[in-house]
């Protein structure tokens, strides 16, 4: 059984799932909480060690339960604490969201940023946008649904 | 083919004999002529059995890692076609199989046919295929038919890599290498990214949905060969199989492609032995054209050693943002 909200009337907010690396962009988020600069709260932070621990699994299984968007923030490039975790990631993502992307999630649903600790305004911007772009895109097709035959209608 | 296969024989019996190898590693004919499956013989006697012809699609590289780890004395005798070597360079690049303990005879291939090809055209009741390279004159218990030889081509065989061996110990009866401009193995690829993310969707709803989960895919890839696998749910009693319903299970196809990114080599055993038909060299493909678009040229396989571009960066790498820019939809 399925207990459906009445969505009518209601306006859209996207579900948005962030990946933060603990050492610079989770702090940098911190540092936007701490300033007092807004991010919308659509938005679920996830903590990992560093961008690098981001399998690419954990970017399927948040558009499988139902993401809108996904974005994984890191160090920039050259200050990641374990020195190079970033630079392999940058591939990986790179790589799987032109493959979500050629699987028909629409490529700006995904994104990577660089957010440094000290980058608490430019955390809150990127999210603002972020979530402004996702909700333009409305809500996303299930990417769990992609071997199940289409509903006959 | 048939002399290609009388000297491959030949050649097969005499290492055989003289003890360089235990073990062959080859193809043996089943019930029907065009059903050609990879087999492994231990004498004489049973090399008796051994075929070459223009079903032999089946890379025989992946056996291998199982073979090296069994073999006791001597060395295994493999029969490699020129794109074989590619899976093999890449076995050895990622220490999966031991070059010492395998004797490599590279034979010429013309390209392999696609008996579902053929069969489509109608043609049924197949008894002999005779291929002059060209042309295919193909009895069957209903007469005679003809088609040309490059209409019944298996897919990856279209976009053949190279008829240059980049393995080997010795080589039978090479072909040159073919002069006539290849078909662009990446042309339904950028038909795809032209397309909008619905239209792209609804590509790929239509052909995953026909998976029917066999492993087939998975188990004859070389470059799939972890000995535990995300895919296998030992508690479930049956081997082989995930969970149904399951995570793995619903993003089988993507986590799949992924997980040989930068490793493929494009060999399209996956493809070949899809029972559904469903184009999984395009999943690979994709990856591939990525990889040679941002990264640069980077055909897996080519040498033994090379770092698979997963593994690797560059300070200067492009930004993800590319994802966002490029395109038209
Ligand atoms: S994914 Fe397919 S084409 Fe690539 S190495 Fe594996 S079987 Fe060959
Ligand atoms: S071989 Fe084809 S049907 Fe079998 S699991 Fe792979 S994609 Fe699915
Ligand atoms: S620790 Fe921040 S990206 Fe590696």
């Amino acid at each position: 059984m399925q207990v459906s909200e009445n969505t009518e009337n209601k306006e859209f907010k996207p579900l948005i799932v962030a990946f933060c690396c603990n050492w610079c962009s989770y702090a940098g988020a911190d540092l936007a909480g701490t300033s007092r600069l807004s991010y919308p709260a659509e938005v679920k932070i996830i903590r990992v060690p560093c961008s690098c621990r981001v399998n690419p699994m954990f970017i399927l299984k948040a558009f499988e339960k139902g993401a809108d968007g996904v974005i994984m923030c890191g160090c920039h490039p050259g200050d990641c604490h374990y020195s190079t975790g970033n630079y392999y990631a940058r591939r990986r993502m790179t790589l799987l969201f032109s493959m979500l992307d050629y699987l028909g999630i629409d490529r700006a649903r995904t994104r990577v940023e660089w957010v440094s600790a000290a980058e608490g305004q430019k955390f809150s911007l990127v999210m603002n946008d972020f979530a402004k772009t996702v909700t333009e895109l409305g809500e996303n097709i299930k990417l769990g649904d992609l071997r199940c035959k289409k509903q006959q209608d | 083919m048939q002399k290609t296969a009388g000297l491959i024989k030949k050649r097969v019996l005499e290492l055989l004999a003289d003890g360089t190898v235990t073990k062959v590693l080859g193809w043996k004919e089943g019930d029907f002529i065009y059903d050609v499956t990879p087999a492994s013989f231990l004498s004489a006697q049973e090399a008796d059995g051994l075929v070459y012809s223009s079903f032999c699609g089946a890379n025989l590289s992946k056996y291998l890692i199982s073979e090296c780890k069994a073999l006791t004395e001597g060395k295994i005798l493999a029969l490699l076609k020129p794109c074989d070597t590619y899976s093999f360079n890449q076995l050895l690049t990622e220490h999966r199989i031991d070059r010492d303990k395998v004797y490599v005879i590279g034979v010429g291939c013309k390209g392999m046919l696609d008996i579902e090809k053929i069969k489509a055209m109608g043609i049924k009741g197949i008894t002999k295929v005779i291929d002059n390279g060209k042309e295919l004159d193909i009895k069957t218990i209903y007469g005679s038919k003809t088609c040309k030889r490059e209409d019944a081509l298996l897919e990856k065989c279209l976009c053949c890599k190279s008829k240059n061996f980049k393995a080997f110990d010795e080589i039978i009866d090479p072909e040159p290498e073919t002069k006539e401009e290849k078909a662009d193995r990446f042309a339904k690829v950028s038909e795809l990214e032209a397309m909008t993310a619905e239209e792209r969707y609804a590509f790929w709803q239509e052909q995953l949905s026909k998976c029917i989960r066999c492993n087939a895919c998975r188990n004859v890839c070389p470059a799939c060969s972890c000995m535990k696998c995300v895919f296998d749910n030992p508690v479930s009693g049956v081997s082989s199989k995930a969970n149904t319903d399951s995570f793995e299970e619903k993003m089988f196809h993507i986590i799949r492609a992924f997980h040989v990114a930068g490793r493929c080599t494009d060999c399209g055993e996956c493809s070949r032995v899809c029972p559904q038909n469903i184009p999984l060299h395009l999943l690979n493909r994709k990856f591939i054209k990525d990889i040679n678009e941002l990264y640069g040229e980077y055909q897996a396989g080519e040498e033994v050693g090379s770092r698979a571009p997963l593994a690797d960066f560059t300070f200067d790498d492009a930004e993800p943002s590319v994802v966002n820019e490029r395109g038209n939809s």
